[in-house]
């Protein structure tokens, strides 16, 4: 037992200790630094794909005013309907941010390099299970939104909590079996050897077929449009969230676009070569950015393209037809292999 | 077990974030509550009965099936990664597993287990 604790202990012995504590800050700081630059993107495209101007007039570009809505949702009264369970309730927000923000730690976003001798790998942690870290610590952020529809106890939200358990459920096989097939082609789960596994030809190029099953399942699970049931603005209210006012409000948002960013992050690692440029002459970080910007795009893209899926369509649409085609791809994938 | 460390540190960051908004949102907040918005949110008509009641035995079945097929994801993740060692074994075992996984979801779906109405 203690030699467990020493041994968690002991990095902080070692001078790699500070410079992890500083990456893991600097890296959540910048997460959720993103996120209203993000909503400010969101916000901005939106309008120019639906022919109007968007938010302009706070700061330069309007980039104010996320910046503004953020500090005005901080002075917002908490109201908490009195039939609500109050721990759940403060509790749900709270694992959906806590969720997104670990799971983003095992995500690597470039090569490593040396400052004054010592070696800085840009990721927060390397562990050699990444991909399934990164699956079992997103898929705990259901609780987050099943708790909050439980707690609130409003009829919108119970349907909303109910609906986003189904659908989260129902998609994360398909995510789970699609990304199998790349585990196959490269043998490890380790984010950071399939970056590497990469360098010749982006995995997209191979296995066209699980990128596009895993990008409406990664769609589906962030439950951005067209696969945005749980909070279906017209049917449920917002969803599961109806009930919250305030920053604990603006938490589901911030969770759910720490989300958009880790699901693009695993996609441009899984099936676009990560950092990898291609004889394009831009440094790794760059190009790791560039794809992950063109992603979290294309998911504002698809959010102003595509009408919401009917919830039957969409649960006959996930087991019916992506389910037996991930197996399909796992098993031509692992035949190839071996033959 | 250093990189787990590091991991552990971005949950602290995480948590005392979190801390730090509610707390903040808590404090700053103006607090004058009212019968009238205390009522659960029902597009302005007042809630006739408690929201946790009966919910469609759907939600009940997808979840069972998910798990036996998540678990037979979770016996796939270490086949894939040994594939390599495995080879022709591990490919006809795999063939059997899903052919076995085939039959089960072919039986659900003949049975109505995925249709949603």
């Amino acid at each position: 037992m203690w030699d467990d604790i020493l041994q968690f202990i002991d990095p902080v012995l070692d001078a790699g200790f500070i410079i992890g504590t500083v990456k893991a800050v600097v890296i959540v700081v910048a997460l959720l630094g993103i996120v209203p630059a993000l909503v400010w993107l969101e916000r901005r495209l939106m309008g120019r794909f639906q022919v109007r101007l968007g938010p302009n007039r706070v700061g330069p570009l309007g980039f104010g005013q996320p910046i503004a809505d953020s500090i005005k949702l901080l002075f917002k009264e908490s109201i908490i309907q009195s039939s609500a369970d109050k721990f759940l309730f403060h509790l749900a927000p709270a694992v959906v941010v806590f969720t997104a923000i670990v799971t983003f730690s095992v995500i690597p976003f470039g090569e490593s390099f040396t400052v004054f001798g010592e070696k800085i790998g840009l990721w927060g942690a390397n562990i050699n299970s990444g991909l399934l870290f990164v699956f079992a610590i997103s898929g705990m952020g259901v609780y987050g939104m099943v708790l909050a529809g439980l707690s609130s106890n409003n009829k919108y939200s119970l349907m909303g909590g109910l609906r986003s358990s189904a659908q989260m459920i129902s998609y994360e096989l398909t995510l789970g079996l699609s990304a199998l097939s790349v585990i196959v082609m490269t043998g490890s789960l380790n984010l950071i050897d399939l970056v590497d596994s990469q360098k010749s030809l982006p995995f997209i190029l191979v296995q066209p077929l699980a990128f596009i099953l895993f990008f409406i399942a990664g769609v589906a699970e962030t439950n951005r449009a067209p696969f945005d049931l749980p909070e279906a603005e017209q049917e449920l209210v917002a969803g599961f969230h109806t009930e919250y006012t305030g920053m604990k409000f603006a938490m589901f948002f911030m969770g759910e676009y720490v989300n958009m960013v880790t699901m693009s992050s695993l996609v441009t690692l899984l099936f676009l070569g990560g950092w990898n440029s291609y004889g394009l002459p831009l440094w790794p970080i760059l190009a790791f950015a560039g794809k992950v910007f063109f992603l979290l795009c294309v998911f504002i893209w698809l959010r102003s393209t595509f009408p919401r899926l009917r919830y039957d369509r969409l649960m006959t649409f996930g087991w019916k037809i992506l389910l037996p085609l991930c197996l399909f791809n796992l098993l031509v994938t692992a035949v190839i292999k071996v033959l | 077990m250093t990189e787990y460390f590091f991991i552990s540190v971005f949950a602290i960051v995480a948590l005392i974030i979190i801390g730090a908004l509610l707390a903040l949102s808590t404090i700053l907040g103006p607090r004058n509550p009212t019968p009238q918005k205390l009522i659960p949110y029902e597009c302005g008509i007042i809630p006739t009965e408690e929201a946790k009641g009966r919910y469609p035995v759907r939600f009940a079945t997808i979840a069972m099936l998910f798990i036996i097929f998540d678990i037979e994801v979770v016996f796939m993740y270490p086949w894939a990664v040994a594939l390599d060692q495995l080879q022709l074994f591990g490919l006809i075992e795999m063939v059997a597993f899903i052919a076995i996984l085939g039959v089960a979801y072919v039986y659900i779906w003949g049975r109505g287990g995925l249709e949603w109405d």
